[in-house]
């Protein structure tokens, strides 16, 4: 077990915090710009979301499936820029932090500094960017830990055992584990990835790991927690949002809260 | 004049897999591992005399390699230059594709894959994909733009002969840049079994090293070759396509060292380098063609294989040292161009490889008595039915 020796940002503070207290986390997915994505963001942060990742939408998602896709490409049609998106995010005012899910060239294309700085300006303490493995990532963590933006690192399953630690290494927030070999998107089954990735990663940090990609449902949410400080929801959310809309969001998020929160029954 | 170094041997891309600035490995982590095998892989075989022997041979007696380089006396008469053709298009499947297809393929059976995924956007990558499956007995799977489906029927339909799944990628423009989408999305989902045949010098790190390696034929031949017919002289002036850019690739990887004028001809829609600024897209640094927040745009060219809003790391290069250029035709000129060769030559070229016959024709004056080799690295079966109902009334 490696003890993490960066200081906490904000996020990761906030992780802990609900750690030690017992609770498992929970982080729902928004694609921004989509039709209610702000009203999706409050009605998730009062319905139990210990942050909420906010997806800048990308012309070339490779690391998503259909649902999310198809949000990004609506956000797109709908003339959703990543400008746009962090303006509306400064007049959000809910209490669980933000996180940026983006693209690398949204990012470079912007400049890694004023990348960084925007996201300080609109809220934004924390950042994802799934294109960017740690071999790539030098100039970004730099301008990022510069604005305090903590830099989310994604552990995959085809990472060999030597990788991992130093994936963890350059981790800030939290270790992101992607709970299975493929793209975002809704499964029948929780992949016995997804538990394993957990088991590998708590076995040699004491960052928060929280499990995503292919977790679809209250049911995998707590199968995940047997072993994960937490979960993301992504597709499972959108799909909401896109057919049903905000309030579904919301009574969605409850739902999966409701579901990690309640002790592990015995199938016995 | 241009005061930047200008190479003058080919670039080998250390660990960080770039050439200059451009290039990189911006994939998802899960490929991170696969694109580090990769890498150990290529180069394990790429030094192996047995590998090379046995790839060599395919080459030879399965492509039907060496390729010739005919001279075009009627069109370089009526254009005042000495014009030379490098026969690209009379190889097994009608392209230089096959080159690296058949390098990949023997590859991915050296690593124990026993699937290959593949993007195409004209179909010729994806048919010698699937030609190179079946002769290798692998199982293979297509993603085609649905626009590209529609407009290159006759190659899906080939592919489907030879064994091939061809699967429509009906997401964003729904041609080639999406095609590389639907490829890597399945290529995280399957990495562990399957290898991902990438169709140009393009992707994250080694494919576009790897691609130019095994493309590099071309190059090596041409220059021989045009030594022996032109009383041991290098050509004035190489000129390609480019799109993704492995003809082009190919054939300069021959004559960087030379001091032969480089040119790429890019289509109008889809000019990366030509009006592109550095972006980050398909797991590589290079000339993207995108708007202020970095979306990606669409690129539209009558030839579905150039149609590609991107361009391979190697061009961006020698475009920001000076050492190739890059300019434009548009697809007027490129239906022109078709003609033209056809009916001087008696040789109907791919659509996109009609982009060079135009962007010579144009630039003529200028380069009068000059020698030109021109890679023509297609041939223009696959655009027939798609001329046809450009052309048809106008050849009544």
């Amino acid at each position: 077990m490696k003890i993490a020796t960066h200081n906490p940002g904000a996020l990761e503070t906030r992780l802990r915090e609900s750690r030690k207290l017992g609770r498992k986390i929970l982080v729902p997915y928004i694609t921004g710009g989509l039709a209610g994505w702000i009203d999706a963001i409050r009605g998730a942060a009062a319905n139990g979301a210990d942050a909420i990742e906010v997806g800048i939408p990308f012309s070339d998602p490779v690391m998503d499936g259909p649902i999310i896709q198809m949000a990004s490409e609506k956000a797109l049609r709908d003339g959703a820029t990543p400008t746009s998106i962090l303006h509306e995010l400064r007049s959000v005012d809910v209490d669980v932090p933000l996180i940026v899910m983006c693209y690398y060239n949204t990012v470079f294309r912007a400049g890694h500094d004023r990348f960084a700085n925007s996201l300080r300006e609109s809220g934004v303490v924390a950042a994802i960017v799934p294109d960017l493995p740690l071999e790539e990532s030098a100039q970004w963590a730099v301008a990022a830990d510069k604005a305090l933006i903590e830099t989310v690192m994604l552990a995959a399953p085809t990472a060999p055992d030597e990788r991992l630690p130093r994936v963890i290494d350059r981790a800030r927030g939290f270790v992101y584990a992607v709970g299975l070999l493929g793209v975002t998107g809704e499964r029948a089954e929780l992949a016995t990835t997804a538990v394993a990735m957990a088991t590998r990663l708590k076995k040699i940090t004491d960052m928060p790991v929280l499990v995503g990609v292919g977790v679809s449902n209250a049911e995998q949410a707590k199968q995940a927690c047997s072993v994960a400080d937490g979960v993301i929801q992504g597709a499972s959310v959108v799909r909401r949002l896109l057919e049903e809309g905000a309030d579904s969001v919301a009574n969605y998020v409850a739902e999966v809260r409701a579901a990690i929160d309640s002790p592990v029954v015995s199938k016995r | 004049m241009n005061a930047k170094p200008v190479p003058s041997e080919l670039l080998t891309p250390g660990a960080d897999g770039r050439f200059g600035e451009f290039g990189g490995r911006f994939v998802p982590e899960t490929l991170v591992p696969a694109c580090e095998e990769l890498e150990r892989a290529f180069n394990d075989a790429w030094n192996d005399s047995l590998f090379r022997t046995e790839l060599d041979d395919l080459l030879r007696e399965y492509a039907g390699r060496p390729s010739i380089l005919t001279e075009c006396h009627n069109l370089g008469a009526q254009l005042g230059i000495r014009l030379i053709l490098k026969r690209e298009d009379l190889n097994h499947t009608g392209s230089h594709k096959i080159n690296s297809v058949l390098g990949q393929a023997l590859l991915a059976k050296r690593m124990g894959k026993k699937r290959i995924i593949a993007e195409t956007g004209a179909g010729q990558h994806g048919v010698a994909a699937a030609t190179a499956a079946a002769l290798l007995g692998l199982e293979c799977k297509v993603y085609m733009g649905a626009v590209d489906v529609e407009r290159q029927s006759l190659n899906v339909f080939r592919m489907k002969l030879l064994g091939a799944t061809v699967e429509a990628a009906n997401s964003g423009s729904r041609t080639l840049k999406d095609a590389v989408n639907e490829a890597m999305r399945d290529w995280v989902a399957s990495v562990e079994t399957s290898y991902y045949c990438i169709g140009s010098v393009m992707g994250p790190h080694p494919y576009p090293f790897m691609v130019r390696q095994f493309q590099s034929v071309i190059g090596k031949e041409a220059r021989k070759q045009f030594q022996e017919m032109c009383g041991g002289t290098d050509p004035n002036v190489v000129v390609a396509c480019v799109g993704g850019g492995s003809n082009a690739m190919g054939i300069f990887s021959g004559f960087v060292d030379a001091k032969t004028r480089l040119v790429g001809v890019e289509p109008a829609g889809g000019a990366a380098v030509g009006r592109g600024t550095p972006g980050v897209v398909h797991g590589m640094k290079s000339y993207l063609m995108q708007d202020e927040y970095g979306q990606v745009q669409e690129a539209h060219s009558i030839s579905a294989g150039l149609d590609y809003p991107g361009v391979g790391p190697e061009h961006s290069y020698l475009a920001s040292v000076g050492r190739a250029e890059y300019p434009s035709v548009n697809d007027q000129e490129v239906i022109e161009g078709f003609k033209l060769l056809a009916r001087t030559e008696g040789i109907i070229p791919a659509l996109e490889c009609a982009h060079a016959v135009a962007w010579i024709a144009k630039e003529a004056p200028n380069i009068q008595g000059q020698t030109v080799l021109m890679n023509l690295s297609g041939r223009g079966d696959k655009d027939v039915a798609q001329m046809m109902t450009i052309l048809g009334d106008e050849l009544d």
